[in-house]
């Protein structure tokens, strides 16, 4: 059978830089789910990008042969290329937010693609748009189509992106991460609505992701990206069964395992963290004198304890107040009420120069490690910054060898401390945040969303790092995450979080394996899985 | 020797200007940005263009006691180093290189009878016996002898510099960013030699409505241009810096005290402020003229008040910007992160927010520098401007407002302000985008 898209020996290149893209072929067949899967900087994106020409004007593209059923795109003028994106090609991007126009209602939208591909009447255009939505599974599609992109929930933005996609009757689409920057649930929802559009129509989806367990319950086949070059191409049954090349073995091993939870033995150690009744309230405030009139209960009454020398794992979707509770605890947001234990000490209660003191007890290590520290500032100036605040009567000497001290316990060379951070990949930046953090060794970390932000196999050193730490210098972590593989691997205790409140809390094995709230059962269910795994 | 305001004002300024270059210098992180800079032809072009300007403006702001003239007029270097178009002044108007007035009058011939003819310059062209026929000949003698000797002059040194048998230094003349640098010498060099060596023949700008050389008149702009442009400034910045900042990042009460301020004063047209603090000045002067007993020492005062003025009412846009910059920056995360460490909220605007909206400071500060220049202009048009007597290219230019409405078109003041304004301005701007692109480390990552 002829495949739907063949691409041969593809290399694409930036000025003065090796190859993004190395001499790559594949090829889709109509009506499958072909996945390409790879680590972020290992090309996948740019390979979609060329297909659809749509590659940075200092890119350079090269490729033998690049046909769509019978037509050669690399031989189709411009003008006539314009015609076949989003009407043969459609394409769903990752963040539905910056992908919408927040100016046009969602119908509008929809309609657009249709004036441009289709030459239909305006009454025509309407069915057809409310066919859409309504194809797409949004609620009352008549009230929806006049509404703007802020009013809609992220996974309903995701749904508008894949109905204007649609719009076209496209032969293939391309999904690229259409779930990462959605939540578990939401994430299952779209597959499923994936999946069966694809049933419905017949086209053929070419998803790319990072996410190996995600990849395992849609696609039907799958090859493996790694810096720039396909290394292994495989139907997922026999990819999952046996993989053969040692970097897809290596993906596979990187992924954080349920199981891992299960031989964790509950320890005894003293309360280090006691909250108690714990509430972040923000205010709403109007009129000239700012008066409140409500609240957002980001965090509404929560009671837990954190033990010496443990992990407790808070777990929730976005928007639950975890990252509220986090800062709240550490006195960056001001809470509304409740009190904080930490070593008897109330927390709520300190001021002024007591608080500052306090602060070396207690740290953070933020999600984005780009974001996390100052750009113009030199690696070893960021980890001496909390030894500068706290203890002004420290010499410089004194601190040079303690900021190497720091960057050898998390594994990074010592010169690093005079190049800046731009300098450093995603899992180096997010050591030198753990260093800055334990520069003043503090008793508690609070990781908020440590790994979210990088590469599977990183994520696995990250977490290794972490759990040695822990043993090194008993640490306790209050880990943040929505990730349920990561608790699984690291945590002791987990408390689950739902709009504000925690609902179900315990060991880790006891909640992951024997849920008793309904929200952490549909919680563990959307949770992808590998296929090999499930037959267990 | 004499020490105006401004004078010392600008030695202050140079002083901290140095210092500062040589601290940064001795930063070991900071020696890559620099050597950055120093690596980009444009820039370093623009810095020798921009020092040949500030060297011309040091040498203005140099005064003493003229010895041979009589009063307590003070001179400065410049003046001495023009001396011949300082004297050699004409009745009125006459253009570029003219040997003959620019407008017709009657001139009493030998014989007693009068005629309605052009007259002879004074000084321009004095020494041509028959200008029909000797003049284009001459101006093309002088040009070529004057840009001879300064390109002889330059290129004597450009041997010395290249025979250089040391390997390092060899090294070093021979980068694309000190070819830049020798280029734009040459020209600067060579082009200033002609203009001086013919001005002392002509007028090579042409001259004013009542016969003073533009050229020199320009060269005495420089002064008043950099310092409206740099004194403002420094008033400004503090200002708009500690109060934009502060708002941004302690919001609450602060934010609505300085946002009130700013909303104020801008809300007050500036015109009239201005208007208002400089007839002040006078009156002060007019009622202690002993401690002003000098023409020039009370522009000089008009100057410094004027840059003063000008300086409170400009800092509100720049505040704004960066207010909502450090709105924006203070959610960031490294900076939860000082505060999680303990770090004081004023070691943390002075070590995450400040350095992270410099890059704005330095794009507003060279494109207000213009806009100062300009608003001098605009300020002397409604006489409260500089001083009438000071030399600025807003008082070149707003004189040349009468002259393009003349029939013929005196051209030469509004296009000498032109090109020397244009000039500078151009450079300053080349050079601070470098300045942002090599302090900016993310840049310096990319190329």
């Amino acid at each position: 059978m002829k495949p739907l898209l063949s691409v041969e020996h593809l290399s694409v290149s930036f000025s003065f830089q090796n190859k993004v893209v190395d001499d790559i072929s594949f090829e889709i067949r109509s009506g499958e789910t072909f996945a390409l899967v790879g680590e972020s900087g290992s090309g996948k994106s740019i390979t979609a990008l060329s297909v659809l020409r749509l590659l940075p004007n200092n890119a350079q593209m090269q490729a033998a042969g690049m046909v769509l059923q019978d037509r050669d795109l690399l031989k189709i003028p411009e003008i006539d290329f314009c015609r076949l994106r989003g009407r043969r090609i459609g394409l769903i991007f990752q963040d539905p937010m910056s992908s919408l126009n927040p100016v046009m209602t969602i119908g509008e939208q929809v309609a657009e693609v249709l004036n441009i591909h289709f030459q239909l009447a305006k009454d025509e255009v309407r069915q057809r748009v409310l066919e859409l939505i309504k194809q797409v599974e949004i609620p009352e599609p008549e009230r929806r189509i006049n509404e703007y992109p802020h009013q809609l929930s992220g996974g309903q933005r995701q749904r508008v992106m894949i109905a204007i996609a649609l719009a076209g009757k496209p032969d293939l689409l391309i999904a690229d991460e259409p779930t990462t920057a959605l939540d578990v649930t939401i994430q299952a929802q779209i597959l499923d609505l994936l999946k069966n559009l694809q049933q419905q129509t017949g086209m053929a989806l070419w998803l790319i992701s990072h996410d190996l367990a995600l990849v395992s319950n849609i696609a039907d086949r799958i090859a493996v990206m790694q810096k720039g070059k396909i290394v292994e191409t495989a139907a997922t049954g026999e990819f999952f069964r046996q993989a053969k090349h040692p970097y897809s073995l290596k993906l596979l091993a990187a992924l954080p395992k349920m199981e891992s939870c299960l031989d964790r033995v509950a320890q005894n150690k003293p309360p280090l963290l006691k909250v108690e009744d714990f509430k972040v309230y923000y205010p709403i405030r109007k009129g000239i004198f700012k008066r409140v009139v409500g609240h957002v209960k980001a965090v509404d009454g929560v009671d837990f304890e954190l033990h010496a020398g443990t992990t407790l794992a808070l777990v929730g979707e976005s928007g639950c107040g975890k990252t509220s509770m986090g800062k709240g605890l550490l006195n960056l947001i001001p809470a509304h009420a409740g009190r904080v234990l930490f070593d008897d000490i109330d927390l709520t209660q300190l001021q002024g120069e007591a608080l500052r003191k306090q602060r070396a007890a207690m740290q953070i290590v933020f999600q984005d490690p780009f974001a996390a520290m100052n750009p113009r500032m030199l690696v070893g100036d960021i980890i001496a910054e909390g030894l500068r605040a706290l203890r002004s009567d420290i010499t410089r000497p004194l601190m040079q060898s303690r900021v190497a001290e720091l960057l050898q316990q998390v594994d990074l060379p010592a010169d690093a401390a005079l190049r800046y951070p731009h300098e450093f990949s995603g899992g180096q930046r997010q050591r030198i945040c753990i260093a800055r953090a334990l520069a003043v060794e503090p008793k508690l970390i609070i990781c908020d969303e440590p790994t979210s932000a990088l590469d599977v196999s990183v994520q696995a050193q990250i977490i290794a790092l972490l759990k040695e730490l822990q043993k090194q210098q008993s640490l306790s972590f209050l880990l943040i995450t929505h990730n349920l593989g990561v608790v699984a691997e690291m945590a002791d205790e987990v408390a689950v979080m739902y709009r504000g409140k925690i609902v179900e809390q315990g060991l880790v094995e006891q909640v992951l394996t024997q849920p008793r709230h309904a929200y952490t059962k549909t919680l563990l269910a959307a949770v992808p899985k590998l296929q090999s795994t499930r037959k267990h | 020797m004499i020490v105006l305001w401004t004078d010392a004002l600008i030695y202050l300024l140079v002083v901290t200007s140095v210092v500062f270059a040589w601290y940064l210098g001795r930063q070991q992180h900071m020696r890559r940005p620099l050597k950055k800079i120093a690596a980009s032809p444009v820039a370093m072009a623009s810095l020798t263009l921009l020092l040949c300007f500030a060297l011309i403006g040091l040498a203005d702001s140099i005064h003493f006691k003229d010895g041979d003239s009589r009063g307590n007029e003070a001179v400065s270097l410049l003046d001495v180093a023009c001396d011949t178009m300082r004297k050699h002044g004409e009745k009125t108007y006459s253009a570029p290189f003219a040997v003959h007035g620019y407008a017709k009058e009657t001139l009493a011939l030998d014989d007693g009878s009068t005629r309605w003819d052009y007259p002879r310059l004074q000084y321009g062209g004095a020494h041509l016996a028959d200008p029909e026929t000797e003049w284009a000949g001459d101006v093309f003698d002088k040009t070529l002898s004057g840009f001879s000797r300064g390109a002889g002059l330059m290129l004597m040194v450009l041997l010395l510099a290249w025979g250089d048998q040391h390997e390092r230094r060899r090294v070093l003349w021979r980068s694309a960013s000190s070819k830049a640098v020798w280029a734009a010498l040459f020209l600067v060099v060579s082009g200033c030699y002609t203009l001086f060596s013919l001005s002392a023949y002509y007028h090579v700008l042409g001259t004013d409505k009542v016969g003073e050389d533009v050229f020199y008149q320009t060269l005495k702009s420089i002064r008043t241009g950099l310092v409206i442009g740099s004194l403002t400034t420094l008033v400004m910045l503090p200002l708009a810096i500690v109060f934009g900042i502060m708002a941004g990042f302690f919001k609450g009460w602060v934010d609505d005290v300085i946002q009130f301020i700013y909303t104020t004063l801008n809300s007050i047209p500036s015109v009239l402020l201005i208007a208002a603090s400089i007839l002040m000045v006078q009156v002060y002067m007019t009622n202690h003229p002993e401690n002003f007993n000098n023409l020039l020492v009370r522009a000089d005062m008009r100057l410094l008040f004027l840059c003063l003025i000008l300086g409170v009412t400009s800092w509100t846009g720049l505040c704004r910007l960066l207010r909502a910059e450090t709105l924006k920056l203070r959610e960031m995360e490294y900076v939860l992160a000082a505060q999680a460490l303990g770090v004081k909220p004023a070691m943390i605007l002075f070590r995450h927010i400040l350095p992270n909206v410099m890059h704005i400071v330095l794009i507003s500060v060279v494109l207000d520098f213009s806009s100062l220049v300009l608003a001098e202009a605009v300020l002397s048009y409604i006489n409260i401007g500089v001083d009438p007597t000071t030399h600025s290219w807003g008082n070149m230019i707003n004189s040349a407002r009468l002259e393009m409405a003349r029939e013929p078109v005196v051209w030469w003041s509004l296009t000498a302000a032109f090109v020397f304004m244009f000039a500078l301005v151009l450079a300053a701007n080349l050079f601070a985008d470098s300045v942002r692109d090599a302090f900016d480390p993310r840049r310096a990552q990319a190329s």
